[in-house]
């Protein structure tokens, strides 16, 4: 295994060219703007294409071209400018278009700060555009599991026609960690594995042959049936997709849930705590959408209580309380406006919760 | 013994347009796909629809096509041209969705030269929507969003798009036509013709804007709707070159 020091934006975006993404539309934001930056000397030596698009509205809208025709496309951007995206990421789901869009969470709302923030979970996991859909959403918490995700992120996408959301934040872009990269990939859509994608039609041609890359139903009936295929979808990688890590959970007595960079400086604090004698362990939601309910329910079914630690007002917490009702207490720890909770926070807000007990 | 003497082109599909008695858009669309038969053989040829009247765009044009959210076909198109560079891509929009909402994505496509076509057709009204004001609706002109006449004081002036992106350096070929005779179809057809020609071999972006009419929100029958555009839209957005590189 040969390990290379790399700054967290430039391995994902290598990641995703490993994993055949050879399109590349995006707009400077900070704190990810080393990723356009890459992206614009790398795509060039492998044959791929890189564009600086006019805005993040833009940019979404050259990724629901390019993944029409079956490429393997990539955006990304910070909180304000996914905020922009979002009017194309709805239309893609609506087309039922796979790509992979990555979101560095900032702090906001509105232009916020430029440091890492968690903010955008809300936007991320319930919608954010317009109408009915979801993202398959993960949240790494390791430069190393974001390169290991994007492995298989295109697969995910294309095999079940939807946009993935990649849910970092600045820290995990703006950091270096020692990382493996795997090797490269080689996609080419085909007739065969994209059928609805547009391969080419002359008239003549077999009708089904003609791509119409389209979310406008008019008809609501046509709609509805149209809304019910995508739910069916939503169920099915609900059920096949969710991605979780139970951290120490099986003889806690306080279990902390968080995500993301959050979750890892959560994990040192239970380390420290168990040093202290205190039974705490972590559960880690890696998809965020769809969330592991069941998973969470069955981690925390002998412990005391929850806490639950973000770098926002507590927006997962909803998904946690959805999850184990009232069979446990669900407390909250964190701050808003990227101030990330430290580890001695943490561990003060848990020893606190212990003692009040 | 009877023959065939004119068929419709395939690369207009059989559906039938849902457009209103009188309207131009029949005619623009025929002229379109009679260009992309005569000039996109052998290539890959993908279309994108915009929101607004020509919405369903999709289902009358017979090729790959997209549909695009409002005023984002020129960047949706960008998208398409980038990956398959070989294809013959072309977007159709009306003014709301191009000189409205989707001024940016026009723009900058023509100012990175990018290789597709545009077919602008400009009705100088919101017509899908039921007749509101346009930036291309005429000073005076009454619609639904100025029921007293738009004031050129607090709406501005009419924006002329041809003439605006013909200043774009990375525009290469920009003309207005309009299909209210025989002389003028011909003359659109050309035009059209020429730009997806210009495509073909490589040239940057071109745009062609038809003026059209919209008896219906105009409130005019579909003779005095052409009338008016002769009298009201031609003295103001005259027809002809703005910009043609390939001339040069």
């Amino acid at each position: 295994m040969s390990l290379t020091l790399m700054k967290g934006s430039e391995a994902i975006a290598e990641a995703a060219i490993r994993a055949g993404a050879r399109f590349f539309f995006g707009y400077p934001i900070t704190p990810q703007t080393e990723i356009p930056e890459y992206m614009s000397a790398r795509m060039p030596e492998i044959g791929g294409c890189f564009l600086q698009a006019e805005s993040e509205v833009a940019a979404i809208n050259m990724v629901y071209g390019a993944a029409g025709t079956g490429a393997r496309v990539i955006t990304s951007s910070s909180s304000p400018g996914v905020s922009l995206k979002q009017e194309g990421i709805s239309y893609m789901a609506g087309a039922q278009l796979p790509a992979v869009i990555l979101n560095v969470m900032r702090g906001g709302p509105g232009l916020g700060s430029i440091q890492a923030s968690q903010g955008d979970y809300f936007q991320a996991v319930k919608g954010g555009g317009n109408g009915d859909y979801h993202l398959l959403t993960y949240a790494p918490s390791s430069i190393q599991e974001a390169i290991n995700i994007m492995q298989f992120a295109y697969d995910k996408a294309e095999k079940y026609r939807v946009p993935c959301m990649f849910l970092a934040d600045g820290v995990m872009c703006q950091m270096m960690e020692p990382v493996e990269m795997p090797p490269m990939v080689e996609y080419k859509a085909t007739r065969e594995n994209k059928p609805w994608a547009a391969h080419g039609y002359k008239p003549g041609d077999a009708p089904e042959r003609r791509a119409v890359i389209n979310s406008l139903f008019i008809n609501t009936e046509e709609l509805s049936v149209h809304n019910d295929h995508l739910q069916a979808i939503y169920r099915e990688i609900e059920k096949n997709e969710k991605m979780w890590e139970c951290y120490n959970t099986e003889d806690a007595e306080i279990i902390i849930t968080a995500f993301g960079t959050v979750a890892r400086i959560a994990k040192t604090a239970a380390d420290i705590l168990r040093g202290k004698g205190y039974k705490v362990g972590v559960f880690r939601p890696i998809t965020v959408w769809p969330f592991p309910s069941e998973e969470l329910k069955a981690a925390v079914s002998g412990c005391d209580a929850i806490l639950d630690v973000e770098c926002n007002e507590g927006q997962m917490m909803e998904d946690v309380r959805l999850a184990v009702g009232d069979s446990k207490p669900v407390h909250y720890f964190g701050h808003c406006g990227s101030q990330i909770p430290t580890t001695e926070e943490i561990v003060a807000e848990v020893i606190k919760l212990k003692e009040g007990m | 013994m009877s023959s065939v003497i004119f068929e419709k082109t395939p690369y207009l599909s059989d559906k039938q347009f849902h457009y209103c008695p009188g309207c131009n858009h029949g005619i623009i669309h025929r002229l379109v796909a009679e260009c992309l038969e005569e000039t996109g053989k052998g290539a890959d040829i993908i279309g994108v629809a915009p929101v607004g009247c020509s919405v369903f765009a999709y289902d009358y044009f017979n090729v790959d096509m997209f549909e695009a959210a409002h005023g984002r076909a020129p960047a949706v198109a960008t998208g398409i041209k980038r990956a398959k560079p070989d294809s013959l891509v072309f977007t159709y929009q009306g003014d709301g969705d191009l000189a409205s909402i989707g001024t940016a994505e026009v723009v900058h496509a023509a100012h990175r030269g990018e290789k597709i076509v545009t077919i602008f057709v400009n009705n100088a009204i919101y017509g899908m929507t039921g007749g509101q004001m346009a930036p291309t609706s005429l000073v005076g002109q009454k619609t639904t969003t100025s029921p007293y006449g738009r004031d050129e004081d607090w709406c501005g002036a009419p924006i002329k798009m041809s003439e605006m992106l013909a200043q774009v350096p990375g525009s290469y070929y920009i003309e207005r036509c309009a299909v209210n005779n025989n002389a003028n179809i011909i003359k659109t057809k050309n035009a059209i013709k020429k730009a997806f020609r210009y495509q073909m071999e490589g040239k940057g972006f071109c745009m062609i804007e038809v003026l059209s009419t919209c008896p219906t929100n105009w409130g005019l029958s579909p003779v005095e709707a052409m009338k008016w555009l002769e009298e009201n839209m031609i003295p103001y957005y005259p027809l002809g070159v703005c910009k043609d590189k390939g001339a040069e």
